[in-house]
């Protein structure tokens, strides 16, 4: 069944649609990201423009993060204190990154810079979570887990409790982690719950359990932002598209929040790196391989 | 005087002969709506050639019909490699490209259209990408891959023997127009050549637009923005809540 979709402009199976946003909001779910790295390159690759493609995801990550969040306040597993000041990094690194982004607009080359930082960024912390994780679950085989040892992160000023997370550290490092992550979102255009959670993790050390709750939390304020943005400067967010993914997406998002609770932490964590390897490494050959057509258009439709 | 007189009346052919022969056209449909069902739409162009005087038997009549869609920007890119990775290296501007273009003839467009004649109307689809764009950096690369990637998208057709001639009098053609067509005027030209020569040509629009629902989405989202993002949020986060509650309450 086809349906037109008015600001993409043009005509897509309905069931195809549903069934991305399902897929998608099953892995939101699972892991707490808002599935932007996923669903905007799924969109280019069914035939919607990039533009439309990027806005109406953003619109979706919204739909699925509100639905994921609620049900992770009812098991307490949203740090509202912390979300809040990883948010005031996120708004702010969010404002720099869209400045950096236009910039790179105007210099024709901003197609490959998120590209790159897709590689690059994808990379290094799918490395990084699956060689983590893996030793994790080697350990957890062999003997008991070690207590975590403090690092530099305690030793800053301004410390703050944050209760449902079990600490007590300074407020700088989970502001420049927001920023940092507002930033590259802004950038990549994405909600950045693939770089906010492995950084809670290993950098804030947050409890795992806490920390899909708390980026959710995050993910909806930005992936609002963005999709006003997008809908007031570029008129590219397309509704009827963004509901056909978002039925797909809530729905899955309920299901992978199951799937989520019955898994161990270091299992969830070593999947969500394979995942963030898998697109890595997807982008890559694409940056690698010549592509059969080298020319391409721009315009139409935008 | 016998020479003369036929030579008078040679010259007398030669200029009336741009009217001796005219179209007279009708289509399926006066217009094509786009409604959220649409898949694309086929347009039957159709019409018959009105003589004052018996055709011609030295030549064969020819006809080209040419449906094109509103003109847009475009940028052509062209990528390279640099340092092992492929780049976007340079991009040309088409200042105005055909967003939808269709030609359809009756034989190859070589034998039915002389390329003076072409240069003159614009008809070949290099011919018409050029004159859209007027663009001095147009080179032939770009626009061979703007048509070839258009036409990957159905988005140009070359119908070379698609127009059907009964008679050398009444004749017909079928445009399929895409789904993913964008909306405005649809420019739809039809010329009547001999010995590749034009001796007719018609112009009409096609009007292709949105109707109902996606007429009022496209409208909202242009003219009040803001209230349109609004929306879409409200729908995001409602569709978002409900699920929640509705699984809550299937879980206990």
């Amino acid at each position: 069944m086809q349906i037109y979709l008015p600001i993409a402009e043009v005509s897509v199976n309905i069931f195809l649609i549903l069934g991305l946003g399902g897929v998608v909001g099953i892995l939101s779910g699972m892991f707490g990201v808002g599935g932007g790295f996923l669903i905007t390159p799924l969109l280019f690759f069914v035939g919607i423009p990039p533009a439309v493609a990027v806005a109406t995801s953003a619109n979706q990550i919204v739909a699925s993060s509100v639905s994921g969040l609620i049900s992770q306040i009812k098991r307490r597993g949203v740090d509202f204190v912390m979300g809040t000041v990883l948010l005031i990094g996120g708004l702010i690194g969010s404002a720099i990154g869209v400045q950096i982004f236009n910039l790179l607009k105007e210099m024709g080359q901003v197609d490959l810079l998120v590209n790159l930082c897709y590689v690059i960024f994808l990379g290094i912390i799918g490395g990084m979570m699956f060689i983590e994780s893996l030793n994790a679950i080697i350990r957890s085989k062999n003997s008991p887990p070690k207590r975590r040892k403090h690092n530099w992160v305690h030793n800053l000023p301004f410390k703050m409790k944050f209760r449902i997370s079990g600490l007590y550290i300074s407020v700088i490092p989970p502001l420049m982690v927001g920023v940092l992550v507002g930033l590259l979102a802004a950038i990549m255009g994405v909600g950045g719950g693939f770089i906010m959670v492995p950084a809670m993790i290993y950098l804030l050390g947050m409890p795992t359990k806490v920390v899909i709750g708390t980026s959710l939390f995050q993910i909806i304020f930005v992936a609002a932002f963005t999709t006003m943005m997008h809908a007031i400067t570029n008129q590219t967010v397309d509704i009827v598209l963004a509901i056909l993914l978002l039925i797909g997406g809530v729905i899955g998002a309920q299901f992978g929040t199951r799937i989520g609770m019955k898994l161990k932490a270091e299992q969830l964590r070593i999947l969500l790196a394979g995942l963030v390897l898998l697109v890595a490494l997807k982008l890559a050959v694409d940056l690698l391989v010549e592509p059969s057509e080298l020319y391409s258009i721009a315009g139409i439709g935008e | 005087m016998i020479t003369r007189v036929l030579t008078f009346f040679w010259f007398a052919f030669i200029a009336t002969a741009p009217h001796a022969e005219e179209i007279v056209m009708g289509m399926s449909q006066d217009e094509v709506a786009i409604t959220a069902s649409f898949t694309g739409s086929e347009i039957l162009i159709f019409g018959a050639v009105r003589r004052d005087a018996p055709a011609p038997e030295s030549s064969q009549l020819e006809v080209i019909i040419a449906v094109q869609g509103p003109n847009l920007p475009v940028t052509v890119r062209k990528k390279e490699r640099v340092a092992g990775i492929w780049v976007n290296t340079s991009s040309i501007e088409l200042d105005i490209a055909p967003s939808f273009y269709a030609v359809a003839t009756s034989g190859g467009i070589g034998d039915v259209l002389l390329p003076l004649e072409d240069l003159r109307h614009a008809v070949s689809v290099g011919r018409v990408v050029r004159s859209a764009g007027q663009d001095a950096f147009a080179t032939d690369n770009s626009v061979d891959a703007f048509a070839r990637i258009q036409a990957e998208d159905n988005l140009i057709q070359i119908l070379e023997g698609a127009v059907k001639i009964d008679e050398q009098t009444l004749f017909r053609a079928r445009i399929s127009l895409p789904a993913n067509i964008t909306e405005g005027d649809y420019k739809t030209r039809i010329f009547l050549t001999r010995n590749g020569m034009v001796v007719d040509q018609l112009d009409t629009i096609i009007p292709v637009y949105k109707v109902g629902i996606e007429r009022w989405l496209y409208k909202l989202s242009q003219e009040q923005a803001a209230i349109y993002g609004a929306l879409s949020l409200a729908i995001a986060a409602l569709a978002g809540w409900m699920a929640a509650a509705i699984f809550g309450r299937l879980h206990g």
